[in-house]
């Protein structure tokens, strides 16, 4: 079957298994055309969100979708015991009208829990609430050997530290406990600043690091005085006596939204630096007429794109690729100033272009770090991939690091570059023998 | 397409009873209804081809339910069922016999309670026998030939039955047959149809109604023309 990640680049063939209860899904792990004597090595696969080729593998890709079951829920505590193939947007529709809202979401709540947590995803909470695997009770990870190993902080610590972050690539996630944030409606209280250049963008975070939710979109364009210019974007949960008196009564219940379709691909013009520029030009003018604050439902608030099937569309047939970095925060400023300067120099620039402040975080493998981190999409070009590799050099002189789940080109040498942290990960995959039993095309490619 | 249909039910507050041959089977099934929609579920030990046992299966129900859906059914592979007789008569018993006198007993326990709904999962195969289908084709036109009996016996008793004809579905049967997209519908679709048809109180449903268009044509092709075609 010919698969892609999210940016639909690369594409390859690849065997797909598609077990259905766990002694299918151990039979699987255990029966994978083998290569020679070895067993070829296998990834788990959920949504297929990931931007690459994280859950990419010709020999053998295992696919969680029949695990979409609700095991168990604690009303008290707000933990939920679900398998990995539930998506956000099943929590969160099972959920919300009870009150609960998942405590760490993505840009998009079509990813499983088991991705989730083997990107261990960060939202726009990050700099408050730290990543999704602070939020993991605990996880089932099924081995080739075909045993089931409940992993959390007080038992099988190290295999439930590696697996947050780990990239699918300790085996595979089967069950999981998450706890949820209670929420006393369905809507957010947004803030939006507008920030006339790098500088005042950062001092609004800086500012506002008491917002639950914070992130900037940046005109990845704007040069010169104007570079750097952003709209940057509080929010609260709103409290149920906040909403409007005729909301009060029914504080879960928001419109529906219109789903949208792209239903072909874009031709390759249709994405210029002219269009780019006209889009983000207009979107700084309607956000920079002053600070407004507006009362925002949670489908819009934190996933704008899900309505719009198949967005990926808009790069057209070539795909795309997204260029996630985070710097740490003392290079932070002059490492933005340097990859702003370069990106809009080349006019090469996409319209999703965000920027936040990523709080502490200390973990095995996981992407984030304090700071601030960048993502922008580009079309999988030549034009566009040599410049990325030009932001991935301006990244390593800064001592930043790269974002797995949105990676489909770094070399292998400018990931280990980036990241000491990297030979540990190594270290234990061989230790335990993982490297020979799980992998996917994106761990072959960087060496993991 | 059973799970599909509980979910659909449980959605609005139905408490439900799962029955199947291996009922440990669906220990995750039912945590996962009960969990979402806060409903009761509870499984049941059931054999369709036991028909000795489905009194006694329907009196020991914890409660009698107010729908009752049978989704029992068995594809089978035409060729094979040509020669290989113990085959076929299991194709014929699995989407024939067994549906049929389960749906025969629940029918008499609703009538004499004066209320209920049966839903019995049909096949547009059974709309007219065709060279690559018949067996089970035809298994599925008795199917739907006692529910259409059945719903004019029960029509003043307070009993409804109503008749479902799903076409192609993306479910376990039909995994890796290579479906015609347009024809072919998603369990959780197929349930929407069928919930919708339940509340409406319908007759006979197609499921994706493109099917029923789809039948009328193939089903008035004359015969000497159509014994001559492939399809």
């Amino acid at each position: 079957m010919r698969l892609s990640g999210w940016g639909r680049f690369p594409i390859a063939e690849c065997n797909v298994l598609c077990p259905r209860t766990e002694a299918d899904l151990i039979a699987a792990l255990a029966q994978v055309p083998s290569l020679a004597t070895t067993i070829a090595p296998a990834i788990a696969r959920g949504m297929g969100r990931a931007y690459g080729d994280s859950a990419l593998n010709t020999h053998a890709i295992v696919s969680m979708t029949a695990f979409a079951h609700m095991l168990s829920f604690d009303a008290h505590s707000g933990v939920l015991v679900a398998e990995s193939g539930v998506t956000l947007a099943d929590v969160i529709s099972v959920f919300l009208p009870r009150g609960w809202f998942v405590s760490v979401t993505p840009g998009t709540k079509f990813v499983t829990l088991g991705g989730a947590i083997a990107a261990d995803v960060h939202g726009k909470n990050h700099h408050k609430d730290g990543s999704f695997g602070g939020f993991v009770e605990w996880i089932d990870i099924v081995g080739r050997d075909g045993v089931v190993r409940r992993c959390a902080r007080t038992e099988n610590a190290d295999l439930f530290e590696w697996t947050l972050g780990g990239m699918g690539l300790t085996g595979v996630i089967l069950r999981c406990a998450i706890r949820l944030r209670r929420v006393e409606s369905g809507w957010l209280r947004q803030r939006s600043i507008p920030a006339p250049n790098l500088a005042a963008a950062m001092s609004a975070f800086e500012d506002n690091t008491q917002s639950t939710y914070s992130v900037a979109w940046i005109d990845c364009l704007a040069k010169g005085a104007n570079l750097g210019r952003s709209i940057v974007l509080l929010g609260e949960h709103a409290l149920a006596d906040e909403l409007d008196v005729a909301r009060r009564p029914a504080p879960f219940v928001t419109p529906r939204r219109r789903m949208r379709a792209m239903p072909f691909d874009a031709p390759g013009f249709a994405l210029n630096q002219w269009s780019v520029r006209a889009f983000n030009a207009l979107y700084w003018w309607k956000g920079s007429r002053g600070a407004r604050q507006t009362l925002v439902d949670w489908d819009s608030y934190f996933y704008p794109l899900d309505s719009i099937h198949q967005w990926n569309r808009i790069y057209g047939k070539r795909g795309f690729a997204q260029f996630q970095c985070v710097l740490p925060l003392a290079a932070s400023r002059a490492g933005l100033e340097e990859l702003l300067s370069v990106i809009s120099a080349s006019g090469q620039g996409s319209f999703l272009a965000v920027l936040k402040r990523m709080g502490p975080q200390d973990s095995r493998f996981s992407f984030p770090m304090e700071g601030y981190t960048l993502a922008l999409d580009f079309p999988a070009h030549p034009k566009a991939l040599a410049l990325m590799e030009r932001l991935d050099a301006i990244t390593l002189a800064h001592g930043g690091r790269f974002y797995l789940a949105k990676d489909s080109r770094l070399s292998r040498a400018t990931f280990e570059a980036s990241d000491p942290r990297v030979a540990d990960f190594r270290a234990m995959r061989s230790e335990r023998g993982l490297d020979q039993t799980f992998s996917s095309i994106q761990s072959e490619r960087l060496g993991l | 397409m059973g799970l599909a249909i509980a979910h659909r039910f449980a959605k609005e507050g139905f408490d439900v009873q799962l029955a199947a041959r291996r009922p440990d089977e669906l220990e995750r099934a039912k945590a996962d209804l009960e969990v979402r929609y806060a409903v009761a579920v509870t499984l049941h030990a059931f054999d369709a081809l036991d028909f000795h046992a489905h009194e006694s299966f329907m009196a020991s129900l914890p409660k009698l339910p107010y729908v009752a859906v049978c989704v029992v059914g068995l594809l089978g592979d035409q060729r094979a069922n040509e020669t290989d007789l113990e085959a076929a008569v299991g194709v014929m018993r699995a989407n024939y016999e067994g549906p049929a006198t389960i749906l025969g007993v629940i029918a008499n326990f609703f009538e004499a309670r004066g209320s209920g709904t049966i839903i019995g999962v049909s096949s547009v195969a059974g709309d007219r026998g065709r060279a690559t289908n018949y067996v089970y084709g035809s298994a599925k036109a008795g199917f739907t030939a006692f529910l259409s009996g059945l719903r004019n016996r029960l029509a003043k008793t307070g009993v409804h039955v109503m008749t479902v004809k799903p076409g192609f579905v993306a479910t376990r049967m039909t995994e890796g047959m290579n479906l015609p997209p347009a024809l072919t519908a998603t369990p959780e679709a197929v349930a929407e149809r069928i919930f919708g048809g339940y509340q409406k109180g319908a007759n006979v449903i197609y499921t994706k109604p493109v099917w029923r268009l789809v039948m009328a044509v193939i089903v008035s092709i004359p015969e000497g023309v159509f014994k001559k075609l492939k399809i």
